[in-house]
């Protein structure tokens, strides 16, 4: 018998399996949607899969470029897809998430954590110092405005309450922080620089005002504006800054798999803290919508709340929320 | 057949490796053009129903001033939905949405596996940059530029668009299988291989092979185990040719 009679018979015999092969790809079809017949159904798709890879690697020796090793193929892959998707459950993902990936991201961006943090301080200090010094230069960092109003003797925040309402005003404030957030964290992607610009330019404003307020006798008043709020704010713009910074260094200091891949590492380490950054934002937003412009909130109850929402950061940020039961032996 | 698509090949446990079609710019717009209608719409009918029930009447009149209670109860659940629907879907369907079904197309890790609820995150916080200056510019540009079309959110991510189809519906080259199901497929290929080394093996080796493949397939033998290797290797090419296909 010659060669190709052989091969002929083989690819006969191959061809037979074809219901095999839509049985296995409709069990994967159905997985994939999670319409489970039986439990057997999953565990056929193990068997499935050996089977379409069988056939498959058959089909790429005897049938190249045919539609029987496209549909093949196809069929493999999604088996491969559905097999690999394992079982999921959004509750536990997001437990798992909260109790394990955030402190160990938190962990990794420590160092990078306490430099933005440095830095943000820095900044903060520079800002003070420069109006404290130059006055005419608040106006590169404040509107007219708010310059205006402050020179009046007032501060901007009163009477926020009465030409806006609370709820209004606390989701302008978390959405506006959010997206500051984010973007101090994606302009990492330019080799640090974004992050650290916008990091530096809050500092800068941050220290430019307090001293420029407190030049107008407002200081204690703008303090306790912002400290049942800011705690938490100014810690989450640390925070997002760190993840920034940490992209940008593996951007400019890739690691031994290439720049793409330190990229990536990076950005999927540091990515889980922006979804807890964006949570204590939207606490803060309501904060500094409902507690921080309201004057019937003494500064002692203000420190309270900011220091109180700052150690529960602190708690999310570590894990402690989210303890492991012990199981007893 | 159709023009090859790039594609992702990721290795497998069973040796064989896994090559799934990346989905390109097109699939992506396409996908995208879906699920903001369905947003839109969506945003669109919170807004309009809820304005509705808020007024007391028919009329979809803004209030006078700003008030607490349309904003918290109209404004913010509208943009909420339209802002927030590509990453609580992507995270409760695992990488699809309604628009990228309809595509059929889907979001995987870069070995095959269905992506974590970080890396989907992560990819949807990159949105910021990729939408940027308008209409996802510096995404399309990124798609384009890469060899896996994957824009800056999937490079951050790990990401990438796969296709869920393959390109070609079932072969009809098999058109009637049954005729040749007598034998399975791996015995087959044994007697093939059998056959080709035939010259190689010793004597022994050779009955004793034919033998043992012979009653896999199920077949009695007329031929005792000191048969003549002829008589063996006859049967052994009437069974391959047996399952040969037959010409109509």
């Amino acid at each position: 018998m010659s060669s190709s009679a052989r091969r002929q018979a083989l690819t006969a015999n191959l061809l037979s399996r074809m219901p095999l092969w839509r049985e296995a790809d409709a069990r994967a079809r159905r997985l994939a949607l999670g319409h489970l017949d039986e439990a057997s159904d999953a565990i056929r798709l193990a068997q499935d899969y050996r089977l379409l890879a069988h056939d498959l690697a058959r089909v790429r020796t005897l049938l190249p470029g045919t539609r029987t090793r496209e549909y093949l193929e196809g069929a493999y892959a999604r088996a491969h897809v559905t097999l690999h998707r394992g079982a999921w459950r959004a509750d536990r993902a997001l437990i798992s998430l909260f109790r394990d990936e955030l402190p160990a991201a938190v962990r990794w961006l420590l160092p990078y954590i306490l430099w933005c943090t440095a830095i943000f301080i820095l900044t903060v200090l520079a800002g003070y110092a420069l109006v404290h010094e130059y006055p005419e230069l608040i106006g590169l960092f404040a509107s007219p405005e708010l310059i205006a109003t402050v020179e009046r003797g007032q501060l901007w925040t009163e009477g926020l309450l009465n030409v806006v309402p609370s709820s209004v005003l606390s989701v302008q404030i978390l959405t506006n922080n959010i997206v500051v957030t984010l973007f101090a964290y994606c302009a990492g992607i330019l080799f640090g620089l974004g992050t650290l610009y916008i990091l530096g330019l809050n500092g800068l404003m941050l220290g430019a005002v307090f001293a420029f307020v407190g030049q107008h006798g407002l200081a204690k008043q703008l303090f306790s504006f912002i400290v049942a709020h800011g705690c938490v704010e100014l810690s989450v713009m640390c925070l997002s800054g760190a993840a920034g910074a940490a992209l940008g260094e593996a951007l400019v200091r890739p690691g031994p798999g290439g720049r793409s891949e330190s990229f990536r590492i990076a950005a999927l380490r540091s990515g889980k803290l922006l979804g807890a950054c964006a949570l204590l934002l939207v606490g803060a937003g309501l904060i500094e919508g409902y507690v921080s412009p309201n004057p019937r909130f003494s500064l002692a109850t203000r420190v309270v709340i900011g220091v109180g929402y700052w150690l529960f950061m602190l708690a999310l940020l570590s894990g402690r929320l989210f303890p492991r039961r012990h199981t007893v032996s | 057949m159709s023009a090859r698509l790039p594609e992702l090949t990721v290795d497998s446990v069973t040796g064989i490796d896994v090559a799934l079609p990346v989905a390109g710019a097109g699939a992506r717009a396409y996908a995208f053009l879906i699920d903001w209608v369905i947003r839109l719409i969506l945003g669109l009918a919170w807004y309009s129903v809820a304005t509705v029930v808020h007024n007391g009447d028919l009329s979809l009149a803004l209030p006078s001033q700003t008030d607490a209670r349309w904003f918290v109860a109209v404004v913010a659940p509208a943009l909420a939905i339209y802002f927030l629907y590509h990453p609580v879907l992507e995270t409760l369907m695992r990488g699809r949405t309604p628009g990228k079904r309809m595509a059929g197309v889907s979001i995987i890790s870069r070995d095959g596996s269905a992506p974590g609820v970080g890396a989907l995150l992560t990819r949807n916080v990159f949105r910021l940059i990729d939408s940027l200056p308008l209409f996802y510019g510096i995404g399309l540009i990124a798609v384009m530029a890469t060899h896996e079309h994957r824009r800056i959110g999937d490079l951050a991510a790990g990401t990438l668009l796969v296709y869920d189809t393959p390109a070609s519906s079932t072969p009809a080259a098999a058109a009637n299988p049954a005729a040749h199901a007598r034998f399975d497929v791996v015995g087959v290929e044994l007697v093939s291989e059998l056959l080709e080394r035939w010259p190689l093996l010793t004597s022994q080796a050779r009955c004793q092979l034919a033998l043992q493949l012979l009653a896999r397939q199920g077949l009695k033998t007329d031929v005792s185990s000191g048969a003549d290797e002829a008589t063996l290797h006859a049967q052994l090419e009437r069974l391959v040719a047996s399952s040969a296909p037959r010409s109509a």
